[in-house]
């Protein structure tokens, strides 16, 4: 039987475990909410990790972790671009930009992220294909997968946790009215700086988390903690649309639903 | 014969089933089946699945409906269901378990993206010993000063009344500010 089904019935967890524990060769492909992730294993192992559209190359991989200069990774775009990763990183090395660590290093920090991202989700659907390798240009790792569930286990527990503090992305934030919440006094990292430098009743989260480009872990976590020290509260965006309710009174004319309410209250009243 | 409704909502034993029992003038309709997880049934024995259903006739055209909603997280599929066209909703807290505070505010939350309609909040079980005290609890659910939190005892109707009653006040209020 092949190994496919919902997120909703058999958990990342679950199925990070069974490719571990079976020690499956193949590509695991996730539809998820808004995107898709491929993520493929050598004998249980972590071999190669590609989400949505991301480019996923060896050249944007460095350049994303501060290996390769904005000029380099322009230039290898340019100049560079049919050769494989296999062929990039040897040249690179050749030239001493990066060393064989740096390259092995990175891109397994770039797969884990992946499959870390891939813990925050509970829908879509899922399939193992045992005969589909990565493509042979990109560069394969090998990475126990025990330590990424550990973490990611740990990572989804506290999802959990601050979807419960937060569970739309689509309401917006504002500064607290409280006198004595004053942002110069509070030590903020960059991360929070620039969350806080979006925050206005007309941006959602989402939008905020889109401009500061954090995923939907690293807002809730920013903002969970803005939350705690009091310095903002949730609200519903201006401007938005209110929902409109299903209708709440068998009347439209506001005088008789005013008189509604006041014959509940005195019903209430006399109870 | 024209029908209202407002809904109680709140975390797994918040009460909200003895807050409809204790106003209804029907013995309250409640889907109540015995809890499964062992944790859960540490607290108590059955736990609403569905909703609960009360009825307070006003007069002969006006009936006023009283939802509960399940507590447990895995039902909440029903919360919007049961949200639609309500006059507004009481979140019930149990005061006595700070634990279920964050789930509290959670449901708040999720309520209040359904629908813009007036709401209350009531620390309930303000009677027990070992109750938080209703300014801790404030700051614990991080609400807001001007939100209307209230304490509650949700087996005494006259407390119960006193909740339902603030609820329609803000329904009014709102009613007469949507008008200026």
């Amino acid at each position: 039987m092949a190994l496919r089904g919902n997120l909703r019935d058999f958990t990342i967890t679950q199925l990070l475990n069974l490719i571990n524990l079976a020690r499956k060769t193949g590509t695991l492909i996730i539809e998820g909410p808004s995107e898709t992730a491929q993520v493929s294993f050598r004998d249980g192992k972590l071999a190669y990790a590609r989400i949505g559209r991301e480019d996923g190359g060896l050249a944007s991989i460095l350049y994303k972790a501060n290996k390769l200069s904005a000029g380099q990774y322009r230039a290898i775009q340019q100049r560079a671009s049919s050769i494989s990763d296999k062929e990039l990183g040897l040249l690179l090395i050749n030239a001493g930009y990066v060393t064989q660590e740096d390259i092995l290093t990175n891109l397994q920090q770039h797969f884990a992220d992946i499959v870390q991202r891939l813990f925050t989700w509970v829908e879509g659907f899922f399939r193992f294909e045992n005969d589909q390798m990565p493509p042979e240009d990109r560069i394969n790792v090998r990475l126990d997968l025990e330590n990424l569930i550990i973490e990611g286990s740990r990572q989804l527990r506290e999802w959990e946790q601050l979807q419960d503090e937060i569970p739309s992305l689509d309401m917006a934030l504002k500064f607290t009215d409280r006198p004595d919440a004053n942002l110069r006094k509070v030590n903020l990292s960059v991360e929070e700086w620039r969350v806080v430098s979006y925050i206005n009743p007309k941006n959602t989260i989402r939008q905020i988390a889109n401009a500061t480009k954090m995923n939907d872990l690293e807002i809730r976590r920013i903002v969970y903690g803005l939350l705690q020290a009091g310095l903002v509260e949730i609200c519903r965006p201006e401007g938005a649309p209110v929902p409109q309710p299903a209708r709440m009174f068998p009347t439209e004319n506001k005088e008789e639903q005013k008189s509604l309410v006041n014959r509940l209250i005195n019903r209430i009243r006399s109870l | 014969m024209q029908t209202v409704k407002m809904v109680v909502t709140g975390p797994f034993n918040a009460g909200k089933t003895e807050f409809i029992r204790s106003v209804s003038e029907i013995d309250v309709v409640s889907t109540e089946r015995k809890i499964s997880s062992a944790l859960e049934k540490t607290v108590k024995e059955a736990t609403t699945v569905a909703m609960d259903f009360g009825r307070i006739t006003v007069d002969e055209d006006l009936v006023l409906y009283l939802f509960g909603t399940p507590g447990q997280k895995r039902f909440d599929f029903m919360w919007e269901i049961l949200s639609e066209g309500m006059l507004g909703f009481i979140v019930l807290v149990d005061s006595t378990r700070p634990e279920t505070f964050r789930e509290a505010r959670s449901i708040l939350e999720t309520f209040r993206a359904y629908a813009p309609t007036p709401y209350v909040v009531a620390a309930n079980k303000q009677d027990k010993k070992d109750a938080w005290e209703l300014a801790d609890m404030q700051h614990a659910l991080r609400l807001d000063p001007k939100v209307k939190f209230l304490p509650c005892v949700a087996t005494d109707r006259d407390s119960v009344k006193t909740v339902l009653l603030e609820l329609l006040y803000s329904i009014l209020a709102e009613m007469e500010g949507g008008e200026k």
